[in-house]
């Protein structure tokens, strides 16, 4: 399909990329406008960070062309497509946490006096930036390190703006911001709008797409599928062209049945003025979900009854017996038998270069060990087991994790932690930036576990995936929780008013969609 | 996007040990040519001179065997100099049947220290066995009045280093065994797969449920002991502990785990490229004697081989997002 | 504005710290000195730290991108040789000429007197500052990581250095020494400048150490700047997250070449001191081993996370500045010789493990493996 070059302000043609014998993206043709939002969609692995990484330089094509206003130009690196005016904020922050934020704004061409950085400058051109994206709290000599992680993404938005964008890219941008810093991001993409930059968002977000863009195109495994307007294609449809085939029902079933016995009982859980008083109970066969806005301290609970944090008070206990486990070493232990899936699989659930059955037996060898050996007949059968359980797509188990995509890598974190046969299951926004395929499938494991027996906890950041994946959910607020939802009480609406913290009455849930779309 | 399956791991591996080898064949042979021409003769390769060049290259196959442990969970021991010293001079001050024994607890122990600083109080290693070592030596030079100690090495002492059982050097024995248990560490025991994986990403193998901290101090406390053994050997091979013994043999240790293909950042190595690496220096230095090289030109090439066996295969991946 | 007075001084809490250690130290050392607060006193510090704080500072560099230069010494150690060929100062001018397996090279003549000098001067800093490109170079292009090259390039300078003087020796102008290792007045006056030293408005800064000033000088005149510049900065990214660093475009090669040749530079300024302060030549391996090391450890006292990303020079060099005091504490104490090593052992010990109190305080372990 190729794209109508009248009017296109970046004009990809034949783009392919291969790394390795995978095929990044085939020739792919695509291009998009000055003062229009044209948004990404795609499944992990369909191409969407390849081609991103192309146009901000970051890698080069192994063929095609790109055309930025009509004339062909050639990125070496990310400098060279800065220069031309294509700015891209990534997933994972381009800012140095040990330097200034003024320092991290300005730092490719900072004001500069007699040769030297002028600093005074460098911080009065941070504070206006900071200004323009709606964060004038933030002290422009802080270190970045300081901030708390929504700050740092605004910090990254504050710095792309200084580069005065003619291409504006974001990845996944609003991913780790608070609702508030989020409506603040969607005003400056207007205000960009009208002064005729031309914007990509990628995004794994329905309805973001829906509120944002005036262009949609999807890619699937590395090629341009379609382009379309804003409103041709419903959301049904979207999700058919990212996956190629129909899905029928999202969610498995849900049991009915009556409340089963506490499984995990957490009583007056605090720690460190960031989680206050928590009580909750998750019964064997359960699926409780944690709700709320971002960093209210979900993913700090689960860590504290993992054993990560110190100084924690309160009560827990795994069917009647005392649970405060010290490290993760402890808590995996038979008599507790708690499993944690972390937040990041790169950088907390794997160790990337070591291979598939290395990291699946990480945490299981002392059960697959006689004596102190480790019998090698034994994990590899408990492995196959594994990968086959979970549906693990792999070349050879010997091969490094990092050659699988991203959901067979999340799934190996799975794995990982179900060969420990745990009773306790705390996962941390375990699809985040996954596939819808595998997500699916997640799903399905997530009700299976709970019905084989284990009481599963579930923070999880898509109020669709907690309303459709949960018996109940406890919606945090500040460290607290706020309110408990299940049976008909479980819906959107709900959910979102607990996590602003207000009461849902009446005319509350109409007040809430207008808001927020 | 299909993932292809990539068996590049295997040989990534092997790929410096094949190098290094080939290395070593060149050495011999030039070697052997100088001699061929100077002398007429080609004592390089008399088994019975490869055996001697063995013997003395198990002092610092020793010592590389234990550093090795801890370059793989990322860290360094910059002790070695003077726990090797420390274990020699306590081995000798004992003397009689508790001679062995004493030197090992001494280096088991100074290797406890140094993983406990590291593991618990989080102090950067490069730094907390630095000062370990200042310590060590301020201890041995307390201790002995600056001099070399008059008390010599225990018959059993000189046996395991210089004596012969079978025709094969003991020392060789010794170093044999200490790495076959280094060997079954790493690849046998559920020990081994935790050190690959906390010198990988030790933040994963902690939620993984692996106990980081003991892992550390047990490597720490084998590379101590490591260094003990050696100073014990090298006591009975020289007859006697003297002041700075152990100096000439921290950098050439780290320096043959890293030829030997192990990343110094670790995660990365097998043990048959530390082995190597080790032959290849020992190997060099022998041929550089015969060749009646200065000290100057010695290090010169030292060095310079070092950086030509790295550029040809040690090179990092290029860092990006 | 006093908020951010609040936040700056949180930020440079370790270098103040340090900062704040040694003037307590040393105002005990002056205090308890039989001879204390006297300009000869000063004289006698500033000697015999200037090498170390040069190389500390050489050291700051590469540590400030989670790096390490294990060749500082032995830099230093190879310039000193040279400089103690290049700066005899005799009248003549001296013959140079390289002598290796058999061939005699004849390299010309170096002029005699303050031309001379200077000219040697520059040549021994030029070669220290290459040798420094070389570590860049190495790392960079090699894409070797930068402890195990330098740990290579540390034995080959140590080599030349052994080359250049098998045994110690080598004569420096005796005028060069006396000005350069006594104070301002003694300088002057050597170097016929300020009316021999005597002019009036001279007097208050007579008593100044030279070797004080020239520290002073080289930090505000080299590393200042140079902090502020684009690459300095660049540096401090690099140590703080690379990756970051690379997507924003910042040109990572040309800041880490930039980082040892600097490093380079520095050494070579410590081994030019040294060779005028001994007034010879001495290429001893232990010595070099031991500048190496006491780098490091100045480097961290001196308030650099050895992570990289934060510290700077003048840090180093109050670190470099804190470890001498602490020698110069057990001559007046006349601890005795025996026991010197194991409290300065201990000494050091503990003080890098002051920074591991910190570490108790950590409350989520996942912050540890940061």
């Amino acid at each position: 399909m190729t794209a109508a070059t009248g009017g296109q302000f970046l004009v990809l043609s034949g783009i392919s990329k291969r790394y390795g014998g995978v095929r990044a993206l085939e020739n792919v043709d695509f291009a998009c406008k000055r003062g229009e939002i044209h948004a990404v969609l795609g499944e992990n692995g369909a191409g969407k960070s390849t081609l991103i990484k192309i146009i901000a330089g970051v890698v080069a094509p192994d063929a095609g062309e790109l055309r930025l206003d009509g004339a062909l130009r050639a990125f070496p690196n990310p400098a060279a497509a800065a220069a031309a005016g294509i700015v891209c904020i990534f997933q994972e922050l381009s800012l140095m946490p040990d330097l200034s934020v003024a320092d991290n704004i300005s730092i490719l061409s900072p004001p500069r006096r007699f040769g030297m950085i002028d600093t005074r400058a460098q911080r009065r051109r941070a504070e206006a930036l900071l200004a323009e994206v709606g964060c004038e709290d933030v002290n422009p000599v802080l270190r970045v390190r300081d901030l708390p992680l929504s700050r740092r993404q605004m910090v990254e938005i504050a710095k792309a703006l200084g580069q005065k964008p003619r291409l504006l890219i974001l990845d996944e941008a609003t991913s780790a911001l608070t609702r508030a810093d989020v409506e603040k991001v969607y005003a400056l993409l207007d205000r960009l709008k009208s002064e005729n930059v031309a914007i990509l968002y990628i995004t794994h977000r329905m309805h973001e797409v829906e509120a944002l863009a005036d262009r949609a195109s999807v890619f699937r495994n590395g090629r341009h599928i379609e382009t379309f307007d804003k409103g041709a294609r419903s959301t049904a449809q979207i999700v058919q062209l990212m996956i190629g085939r129909d899905i029928a029902a999202q969610y498995p079933a849900k049991p009915v049945r009556p409340r089963p016995q506490p499984a995990l009982k957490i009583e007056n859980l605090s720690w460190n003025n960031r989680l206050e008083n928590i009580s909750l109970d998750v019964g064997a066969g359960e699926v409780v979900g944690l709700g709320g806005l971002d960093g209210q301290g979900q993913r700090t609970l689960l860590l504290a009854l993992f054993g990560v944090l110190r100084g924690v008070t309160g009560r827990v206990s795994v069917n009647g017996r005392a649970a405060r486990p010290g490290s993760p070493a402890q808590a995996k232990r038979r008599e507790t038998g708690i499993a944690l899936v972390p937040e990041d699989r790169k950088t907390e659930g794997l160790m990337l270069p070591m291979s598939i059955t290395d990291n699946l037996a990480i945490a299981s060898l002392p059960s697959l060990s006689s004596g102190p050996f480790v019998d090698g007949a034994k994990e590899d059968r408990a492995v196959d087991a594994a990968i086959e359980r979970l549906h693990i797509r792999v070349g050879a188990r010997s091969d490094a994790v990092s050659t699988l995509s991203g959901g067979n890598q999340q799934k190996v974190v799975i794995a990982k932690w179900l060969m420990t046969e745990p009773r306790i299951i705390l996962l941390n926004d375990p699809t985040r930036g996954i596939d819808v395929g595998t997500k699916q499938e997640l799903y399905r494991l997530v009700r299976e576990l709970a019905d084989q027996g284990a009481a599963v906890l579930f923070y999880s950041t898509d109020y669709d995936e907690l309303i459709g994946c949960c018996d109940r959910v406890a919606i945090m607020y500040d460290g607290r929780i706020l309110r408990e939802l299940e049976g008909d009480e479980l819906n959107e609406t709900n959910i979102i008013a607990s996590a602003l913290n207000i009461e849902a009455g009446a005319g509350t849930a109409g007040a809430i969609k207008a808001a927020h779309g | 996007m299909t993932a292809i399956p990539a068996r590049l791991t295997l040989s990534r591996d092997y790929q410096p040990i094949l190098i290094a080898a080939c290395f070593i064949v060149a050495i011999l042979v030039a070697g052997t040519a100088y001699t061929w021409q100077r002398f007429g003769s080609a004592p390089l390769l008399s088994p019975n001179y490869l055996l001697q060049q063995l013997q003395i290259g198990a002092f610092l196959g020793i010592v590389a065997a234990g550093m090795m442990l801890v370059i793989l969970i990322s860290q360094i021991d910059l002790s070695i100099p003077w726990t090797l010293t420390a274990a020699a001079m306590m081995a000798t001050a004992v003397g009689g049947a508790w001679a062995i024994p004493v030197g090992l607890a001494v280096g088991l122990a100074v290797g406890i220290v140094n993983g406990l600083g590291v593991a618990y109080l989080r102090v950067p290693s490069m730094i907390f066995t630095l000062g370990v070592n200042a310590v060590m030596r301020g201890l041995m030079v307390a201790h002995t009045g600056g001099y070399a100690p008059q008390t010599a090495a225990t018959g059993l002492m000189r046996n395991l280093a210089s004596g012969r059982s079978f025709g094969v050097p003991n020392a060789l024995f010794v170093w044999l065994a200490v790495s076959l248990a280094v060997v079954i560490i790493l690849q046998r025991m559920a020990l081994g797969r935790y050190i690959y994986a906390i010198g990988n990403k030790e933040a994963a193998a902690y939620l993984a449920g692996v106990n980081t901290r003991g892992v550390t101090v047990i490597c720490f406390a084998l590379c101590g002991l490591t260094a003990g053994i050696a100073g014990v050997l090298l006591a009975g091979y020289s007859q006697k502990a003297y002041q700075g013994m152990g100096d000439p043999y921290l950098l050439p240790s780290i320096a043959a785990v890293v030829i030997g293909g192990t990343h110094i950042l670790g995660g990365r190595g097998r043990y048959l490229g530390t082995l190597i690496g080790v032959i290849l220096i020992v190997l060099l230095n022998s041929v550089l004697s015969i060749m009646e090289m200065p000290e100057a030109g010695r290090q010169v090439i030292y060095g310079g081989v070092i950086i030509l066996m790295l550029l040809v295969y040690g090179r990092g991946e290029r860092v990006t997002s | 504005m006093a908020d951010n007075l609040a936040i700056r001084l949180r930020q440079n809490f370790a270098f103040l710290t340090a900062l704040a250690l040694f003037g307590v130290i040393y105002v005990l050392y002056q205090a308890a000195h039989p001879k204390g607060f006297s300009s000869a006193v000063l004289v006698q510090n500033g000697n015999e730290v200037f090498t170390l704080a040069m190389v500390a500072m050489a050291q700051t560099v590469p540590v400030l991108m989670a790096g390490l230069d294990l060749s500082v010494g032995a830099l230093m150690t190879m310039v000193d040789c040279f400089a103690s060929y290049l700066l005899s100062g005799a009248a003549e001018g001296t013959p140079l000429a390289l002598d290796l397996a058999g061939l005699h090279l004849a390299l010309g003549t170096l002029p005699g007197g303050i031309v001379g000098i200077g000219l040697g001067m520059v040549i021994c800093l030029v070669i220290g500052t290459l040798a420094g490109l070389l570590n860049g170079a190495i790392v960079v292009y090699g894409r070797i990581q930068p402890i195990i090259a330098t740990l290579a390039t540390g034995a080959i300078y140590i080599g030349i250095a052994l080359f250049l003087r098998p045994q110690p020796g080598g004569k420096i102008d005796d005028d060069l020494n006396w000005a350069m290792t006594n104070s301002l007045g003694d300088f002057a006056s050597t170097v016929h400048i300020f009316n021999d030293g005597t002019a009036p408005w001279f007097a208050p800064f007579a008593w100044i150490p030279t070797p004080f000033v020239l520290l002073v000088l080289i930090a505000l005149l080299v590393w200042v700047p140079f902090r502020r510049s684009v690459t300095g900065r660049t540096i401090y990214a690099i140590g703080s997250a690379e990756g970051a660093a690379y997507m924003s475009g910042l040109d990572i090669n040309r800041a880490k070449i930039a980082a040892f040749t600097l490093g380079g530079f520095f050494a070579a300024c410590g081994g030019l001191f040294l060779a005028i302060q001994t007034s010879s030549g001495n290429a001893d391996i232990p010595q070099a081993g031991a500048y190496t090391l006491n780098s490091i450890a100045s480097v961290v006292i001196g308030g650099t996370s050895l992570l990289g990303g934060t510290g700077g020079a003048i840090g180093s060099i109050f670190g470099a500045l804190i470890l001498r005091v602490i020698s110069f504490f057990f001559r007046i104490f006349d601890i005795a010789p025996l026991l010197q090593p194991l409290f300065e052992g201990i000494i050091l010990l503990a003080a890098v493990s002051i920074g591991a109190l910190r570490v108790l305080r950590v409350r989520n372990t996942l912050e540890l493996f940061r």
